[in-house]
């Protein structure tokens, strides 16, 4: 199997990516990059049903989801991460945050019900569009969309930024601006 | 922690901006501090193997 170098590099590119959505999924780092080098030879040795010119970002994404669900249903409770082992695995911090703030963040993430956390991880931090999401979780879209906000309510009840209830009156005012336009 | 109904899912339509701003902003912050490690050795050196096997096996 000879690989075009394009599509090395289009492969190499999409590296970092992959690992950080790894890591969101498995919560810990070692099993994280395993799982991305399963995915490399998996999509090396399938590279001819990759189609030129589509995503290689988005294909790389799903076999490497594909490849933690089907190990996640074997080993279901050693991938559990209601403890925030996920929060403790990743251990350094940028400087623009504050680190307590930083730290609960994590925490509130870990928590969120995994295919929660993995639909807003895929659209909130890794830039796919919902259909890319949708393709990549193999469900609709509709039903990323729905995933996504609960993902995000939860997250803000967890942390209580500023209540939701705080942001009625600001809503509400949107909403009528919102409308004047349609 | 409560039992989240349906209504969890309708109050996500209702958070403001702000919050959904701070929201995303955290999480870029945990994805690309990854991210921003780059490709390590292991994979470098994985496509590398790869390659290279495969020029001799052809």
């Amino acid at each position: 199997m000879s690989v075009d170098n394009s599509v090395r590099d289009a492969v190499l590119r999409a590296v970092p990516s992959l690992r950080a959505f790894a890591i969101s999924l498995c919560g810990n780092v070692d099993r994280a990059d395993d799982l991305v080098q399963e995915t490399l030879l998996r999509a090396l040795a399938n590279i001819n049903s990759f189609q030129p010119g589509t995503n290689m970002s988005a294909w790389l994404f799903t076999i490497l989801r594909n490849l933690f669900r089907s190990e996640y249903r074997k080993r279901r409770r050693e991938v559990e991460d209601g403890d925030g082992s996920y929060a403790e695995s990743l251990k350094s911090q940028p400087e623009q945050n504050s680190r307590v703030e930083f730290e609960e963040f994590r925490t509130a993430l870990s928590r969120l019900p995994s295919d929660q956390r993995e639909a807003l991880i895929l659209v909130g931090a890794s830039g796919f569009s919902y259909e890319e999401a949708a393709e990549i979780c193999g469900c609709a879209v509709g039903t990323i969309k729905s995933r996504v906000n609960r993902a995000r309510t939860r997250l803000a009840e967890m942390l209580a930024i500023e209540g939701a209830e705080d942001f009625g009156p600001d809503v509400a005012t949107r909403a009528v601006l919102a409308t004047t336009n349609e | 922690m409560d039992m989240h109904t349906p209504e969890t899912a309708k109050a996500g339509a209702r958070l403001g901006r702000d919050i959904q701003n701070k929201i995303g902003q955290q999480l870029r912050a945990i994805y690309d501090e990854v991210v921003s490690e780059g490709v390590p050795d292991r994979f470098a050196d994985l496509l590398r193997r790869l390659d290279d096997r495969g020029e001799d096996n052809k």
